[in-house]
């Protein structure tokens, strides 16, 4: 069913979902949601799957024309999102009538957000996945970005009547303020050291883990290019160069998101969604897979700063994320059992 | 990172890559020994002693990466099954001296057709001159060796070969490309491959092959044509030849020419079926 022509495609806005796995081996990269975190609330909110697809769009968002009534969450980056120009809530379901305009009106803060549909968008399955990858030009809409006149598909059996009769057990839907992330302008990320650490000196892993980042405009789906610095006494910011112990040569090795590569000239590379499936540069460390999406949502010009933590931390963390989604998913269904009765 | 030592002086350094993978290196060089190794080890626990919890096994030039969900296991957990696991792989070898019996992999040896210089292999030229030799022999010794696809990477099914002559090692071009096309072949220093999929590139190339490596709108069917382990070789083919291959690959008739290596008949239709 048509449900949204897209009236202006934003800056990169593409279709998403959890990604693709099993073909690592094969160099097909996953791709996916780079705020994974976002991605699944939102899909939690309207009682999808959590790996039903959604868009993504990037700092500008598209105008969508709606082509049936729908139901709606936009989570992730507030990009002040109107209907008919009228400013709409985030991180809460929300109805869309047959006709209305769906409009970003400027960046508050963050940087990507996600828009996820009753039932999600469908598109073909292509490799297991509906997710976008550009570089491979395959997956979503036609392997690219969405473009003007592009229609988009939601699910067939959604008539007007299910949707108003959902509508009535969604629309005083609410997560709890703890719940949602803010989207700080320096990035606390937690990384996992190795495993090619030995191929820097003590001193400058120490220099690594003090120093903070600046995330510069040579940054996008595939991976952010970083640049350390330091602020002097004197407030004024130094760069600095993360060097190899010696002039040594690495083979070609497996990377994975979140992998932190340090090429020859010292400015490390931040390997995100997009990413190849391998890379010969030293890996100095890992960003830990509760923190990505701390990093999708940071722009170029922002900082990071790194903290070393231990595997053992990292997987608790996150099993406890797992546990989180579970008890949001347990919680809203039961919401949505007792509306229409007593509680509200 | 830990060390598993076994003995016969095989030495494995196991270690994190992120909370969800753990990578096994094997050594730290280009062999077609260590890479075997590799090769093996990912064969056995995909095929016989599967690792709890891994969902993907990628092998690069030395060293084999597992993919697991720390939903269903832990690292400790899963670095305790690979070296039991590691430890029966290499004791068969130690038994069995040359990996017969479960752990022999099965090699395939696929035969790709190039149509050198011209349009489609701009560089050609270059590479000869650069090298002092001619196009002529150029073309000789880039079709001479079997290749080895020591791994995968780069982009979708793009294969890192090993085995091409120094005689013809170019460095990549100064001016990259905007677009080079798929099927392109060419030289980057001592490295020859074939582009995949289409995208800018700096390779110098020397020619193209009809043959698509890469498709991913096929239905159950491999959207690769090759995997880390096969032997490569190049035939040259003439203009003709390359119009033809490409009308049969349009209509899906082309048998890709690929056979069991060393020795064995086979070919295979572009179902991916084998033909014996």
């Amino acid at each position: 069913m048509k449900m949204f022509e897209v009236v202006d495609p934003g800056l990169h806005t593409t279709i998403q979902d959890l990604g693709r796995t099993g073909f690592q081996h094969v160099g097909i990269s996953p791709a996916g949601a780079m705020d994974d975190f976002a991605f699944q609330l939102g899909n939690l909110l309207l009682g999808n799957e959590r790996n039903a697809a959604g868009l993504e769009m990037t700092m500008l968002g598209p105008s969508l024309r709606a082509l049936q009534s729908s139901i709606i969450v936009l989570s992730g980056a507030d990009l002040t999102p109107t209907i008919d120009g009228k400013e709409i809530p985030m991180w809460r379901p929300v109805m869309v009538l047959k006709g209305q305009l769906l409009c970003f009106e400027r960046p508050r803060y963050g940087a990507r957000t996600y828009l996820t549909i009753l039932g999600g968008i469908q598109v073909p399955i292509v490799l297991g996945s509906k997710s976008t990858y550009v570089k491979g030009k395959f997956g979503g809409m036609e392997g690219r970005a969405l473009e003007e006149g592009d229609v988009i598909e939601g699910e067939d059996s959604l008539r007007s009547s299910t949707i108003s009769e959902i509508w009535g057990k969604l629309r005083k839907l609410q997560l709890s303020a703890s719940v949602i992330p803010n989207y700080p302008l320096v990035g606390r990320i937690r990384v996992i050291s190795g495993p090619q650490d030995h191929f820097f000196m003590k001193e400058t892993l120490d220099v690594f883990y003090r120093s903070r980042f600046k995330i510069t405009n040579q940054s996008d789906r595939m991976g952010y290019r970083l640049q350390a610095f330091k602020v002097t006494r004197d407030s004024l910011p130094v760069s600095l160069s993360i060097p190899y112990k010696e002039n040594r040569e690495m083979l070609t090795d497996i990377v994975t998101k979140g992998s932190i590569q340090v090429p020859g000239n010292g400015k490390p590379i931040l390997l995100m969604a997009d990413r190849q499936t391998s890379g010969g540069y030293p890996k100095i460390a890992n960003v830990i897979s509760v923190d990505l999406w701390k990093v999708a949502q940071l722009l170029p010009g922002q900082e990071i700063h790194f903290e070393k933590t231990s595997v053992e931390a990292a997987q608790q963390e996150f099993r406890k994320r797992e546990y989180l989604f579970q008890q949001i998913e347990i919680y809203l269904r039961l919401q949505r059992q007792m509306t229409g009765g007593k509680i509200n | 990172m830990s060390r598993l030592s076994c003995h016969g002086g095989t030495s494995i350094y196991i270690s994190p890559l992120g909370d969800r993978a753990v990578r096994l290196e094997f050594g730290t060089e280009i062999s077609e020994q260590i890479n075997d190794l590799v090769h093996r080890a990912a064969f056995f626990i995909r095929e016989k002693q599967p690792v709890f919890g891994v969902e993907e096994i990628v092998p690069a030039y030395s060293s084999l990466t597992l993919f697991y969900n720390p939903l269903v296991v832990l690292y400790e957990d899963v670095v305790f099954e690979i070296e039991v696991c590691l430890k029966e792989l290499i004791e068969r070898k130690e038994m069995k001296r040359e990996f017969k019996g479960g752990v022999e992999l099965s090699r395939r040896l696929i035969t790709i057709p190039v149509l050198y210089g011209g349009e489609v292999g701009p560089d050609l030229q270059e590479v000869a001159s650069l090298n002092g030799i001619t196009a002529k022999e150029v073309v000789e010794l880039h079709s001479k060796p079997i290749y080895r696809v020591f791994m995968m990477g780069f982009a979708p099914g793009f294969p890192y070969l090993g085995g091409m002559s120094e005689k013809i090692a170019t460095p990549r071009r100064k001016e990259p490309r905007v677009h080079v096309e798929a099927g392109s072949v060419g030289i980057a220093g001592s490295q020859t491959g074939v582009y995949s999929v289409g995208s800018p590139g700096g390779w110098q190339i020397i020619g193209k092959t009809p043959v698509p490596l890469f498709d991913p709108y096929v239905v159950n069917k491999d959207p690769v044509l090759f995997h880390a382990g096969d032997m490569i070789q190049f035939i040259e083919i003439n203009k003709v030849e390359y119009n033809k291959i490409f009308k049969e690959i349009e209509a899906g008739i082309y048998p890709i020419d690929i056979v069991s290596y060393p020795g064995g008949e086979g070919k295979r239709d572009l179902d991916g079926r084998c033909e014996q």
